[in-house]
């Protein structure tokens, strides 16, 4: 058993080293670039990207709808074990309130760069109406960002407290950085009580907020006449997927930290195990949902949708469709009914594949539908009857998702990335309830 | 705030327009009655008289304020451009039967707006419902659908429907999102993805030209959405829409949905009877969009539908700039 200063050692925010510095070039050279496109962008107009008046949303929309989706993370692990009391969440929590944190402010941005006139985006406030869905989305997304900062600080008050204290005299700016952020946190019964209090509401808040933002972004969708989006199933079907991408992202990030912060101590495979059954859970509710949103329809499918189906089972879109669906979903589900699947190891390799499939889930979600409209596709240049991003596209969205790994990787890098404060006040409870074992 | 002071004066028109359509009505109706009371029109009479205004609301003015004016000859060209002309309400009549693919509506229409991107605002679809069925030339303007989808899901109102029955947009407001053309089940609605390359030819009066959304490609705007207008900036002149006065076959009838009437140029019909005649129906009615075109089925066709396929271009829709 560690003591209290030990905790605090390992956990306390420390210096990249070496690979960490490469990490953040690398980062920084892909915003850079994707900054470097956007101005081009910006200058010529979305005639870079390959987008046309059929394909009229590419992968900026799929993209930040997985960014949405990847957000869900906070909802799900927070609010719900913390409302379920699962005690084991303790080491996660906090990466999965940074992943949310960043995934949110990261769709914020994305679905402005699909906009073409992002001169004109006072108007979505000057002339709002609120009939459209989009008009729902700038309640909400602002909404559940406010409420994920409020997820991410409260829990951190007592942390900030210890940390100024640590580093007061070999930081003192950054110590007294902390000690502002900390509030005056003595760790009173006042204060705790207070802060159990506002935990528990914000962990309500987000689950709320979190359904309601997974809900809207399936009503953009679903909201249209379009072939495979006019689907009533819709909802549930984005909450469910959002439930599998924000755990695939959480699984893979927790790893990653793990091994380069030495945090095998605090997050075990007792954990891996945890959020590997979670991660089954989620996809068995996914498959669920895709079975209801792709094979029922077979039975009663218009003309329109039968197109729309058998490009995707035999068609244009069948390779990348069974990919996503068996080796995204139905593998990673198999593979975590094993308990030596749910070992960090092949937990981080499933974590990123299925992370992989949910970002291409969301593209094969949008494109086919859209060169399916209900007349028929004529009298535009050959060019516009299929669909793949420019290299604008995959530059710009590049940068985005490296900005979305970039605010995890710095606030990693200034915050504790497992709580402090809870860890002690747990090993305490376990000293006093079973003082042998240790 | 431009735009406030802009709408406070068209309200302030069309409030002084009702009011004075209302005084003009009455002044003719009852005439002797005013020429009476502008005896004594100094003072208030007390007395009430109940006069109709236009759009058919009753309305009481003290006796001694009914004026006789001169009827105002141009309330139909005066009106809120979002609201439309009053007591309007257009329609299309697509004669499939007379459709050859001549495409002169499509030219027309293109070289009228100055469309100059990939696809045209009106096309013309080669169709064949199924196997053994036959196929025909079916062109497609905007719908002008009574239950917009697009309308509906613009986060700006930048699409607006009007009462008299156009959808239209302002290319001044729309930010681009694209969400309308996602919503329209008939894609008809084209973005432009650049800077459109437009030449203004210099007889336009491009100068003294303001920006109308009745006017549509006038100009069209950078990443903004543009479609068919049913150019409406045709019938303030008393004109019809260029893809009719085009057509060499007569297929396109345009007119007013209140007067029943439509027509193409050489021949006006009843509309009620036209489509009861020969069968009028709407595309994808099952959506429950309610447009305001109405095509009749192509049947005893004057022209072979072969003829159609030299003119018939799978991969264009405007002609680009030749040298000329």
């Amino acid at each position: 058993m560690k003591n209290f200063d030990e905790i605090v050692h390992d956990l306390a925010p420390r210096k990249y080293e070496k690979p960490g510095i490469i990490w953040i070039v690398f980062l920084s050279i892909l915003i850079v670039l994707g900054i470097i496109a956007y101005i081009d962008q910006l200058i010529q107009g979305q005639v870079v990207t390959n987008m046309r008046d059929y394909a009229l949303w590419g992968i900026y929309i799929s993209n930040f709808v997985f960014f949405v989706a990847t957000s869900f993370v906070g909802s799900v692990t927070v609010a719900i074990l913390r409302l379920s009391k699962n005690e084991w969440r303790t080491p996660l929590v906090r990466i999965a309130e940074i992943i949310t944190l960043a995934c949110i402010i990261m769709a914020g941005i994305t679905i402005t760069l699909d906009i073409a006139r992002p001169d004109r985006l006072l108007n979505l406030f000057v002339h709002a109406r609120l009939q459209s869905p989009i008009t729902w989305d700038i309640i909400i997304i602002p909404t559940f960002m406010v409420i994920s900062i409020l997820l991410l600080y409260i829990p951190l008050i007592p942390d900030f407290a210890i940390l100024k204290d640590y580093f007061a005299k070999t930081k003192p700016k950054l110590s007294k950085l902390y000690g502002i952020l900390s509030l005056k946190w003595t760790g009173s019964p006042a204060q705790k009580a207070l802060q159990t209090k506002s935990i528990r509401l914000t962990s309500i808040l987000i689950l709320l907020a979190g359904i309601l933002l997974q809900t809207i972004d399936a009503w953009l969708f679903s909201s249209t006449y379009r072939t495979g989006w006019d689907s009533t199933n819709f909802a549930p079907y984005f909450i469910s997927g959002a439930f599998v991408a924000g755990i695939g992202a959480l699984i893979t990030v927790i790893y990653l930290v793990r091994i380069r912060r030495k945090l095998e101590d605090y997050i075990t495979d007792f954990h891996f195990d945890k959020m590997g059954k979670m991660l089954k859970l989620a996809c068995f509710v996914y498959i669920y949902f895709n079975i209801n949103e792709y094979l029922m329809p077979q039975f009663t499918a218009k003309k329109g949708e039968t197109v729309h189906l058998e490009a995707l089972f035999t068609g244009h879109y069948a390779p990348l469709f069974w990919i996503v669906s068996i080796v995204g979903l139905v593998l990673p589900a198999i593979v975590l009914m094993f308990k030596k699947g749910r070992k960090p190891l092949p937990m981080f390799i499933i974590g990123i594949i299925v992370v992989i499939g949910s970002w291409w889930k969301r593209y094969i979600i949008i494109t086919p539908t859209l060169l399916e409209p209900f007349l028929p596709l004529q009298g535009v240049p050959e060019s516009w009857y299929s669909y793949f991003p420019s290299l604008h596209e995959w530059i710009i969205t590049s940068a985005t998702l490296a900005m979305a790994l970039m605010i995890i990787t710095l606030l990693i890098r200034y915050l504790p990335a497992v709580p402090i404060q809870r860890t002690v006040d747990e090993q305490k409870m376990d000293i006093i309830e079973k003082p042998l074992e240790s | 705030m431009g735009d406030t002071t802009k709408k406070e004066r068209r309200k302030f028109l069309d409030k002084g327009l009702k009011v004075g359509i209302a005084a003009a009505l009455g002044g003719f109706g009852i005439s002797k009655i005013t020429s009476k009371l502008n005896a004594n029109s100094k003072s208030d009479s007390g007395e009430k008289i109940e006069l109709m205004t236009t759009d058919g609301t009753l309305i009481e003015i003290d006796s001694s304020e009914v004026v006789e004016v001169q009827h105002s000859e141009d309330h139909d060209k005066k009106y809120n451009v979002r609201e439309g002309m009053p007591h309007r309400k257009f329609v299309m009549v697509i004669d499939l039967a007379k459709c050859k693919n001549a495409l002169k509506c499509q030219q027309s229409c293109n070289k009228h707006h100055y469309i100059t991107g990939d696809n045209a605002w009106l096309k013309v679809y080669k169709m064949q419902e199924s196997k053994d069925t036959a196929p025909y030339w079916m062109p497609t303007t905007c719908m002008h659908c009574d239950q917009p989808a697009c309308v509906t899901v613009c986060p700006v109102d930048a699409t607006f429907k009007r009462k008299d029955g156009l959808v239209l947009i302002d290319n001044e407001r729309c930010i681009g999102c694209r969400f309308c053309m996602a919503a329209c089940p008939y894609s008809t609605r084209v973005f432009n993805w650049s800077e459109p390359k437009q030449e203004f030819t210099l007889d336009m009066d491009m100068l003294e030209h303001q920006y109308s959304p009745e006017h549509g490609g006038m100009p069209s705007v950078k990443g903004t959405v543009d479609k068919c207008d049913f150019c409406p900036h045709q019938v303030k002149n008393n004109e019809l829409p260029h893809c009719v006065t085009a057509c060499p076959n007569g297929v396109f009838y345009f007119g007013d949905k209140y007067e029943d009437t439509v027509t193409n140029g050489e021949e006006t019909l009843r509309l009620s009877k036209l489509l009861e005649d020969k069968a009028g129906y709407r595309l994808l009615e099952n959506l429950g969009t309610e447009p305001n075109v109405y095509y009749l089925p192509p049947v005893d066709r004057l022209v072979d539908f072969e003829d159609g396929l030299e003119q018939f271009t799978e991969f264009q829709s405007v002609e680009k700039p030749t040298e000329e």
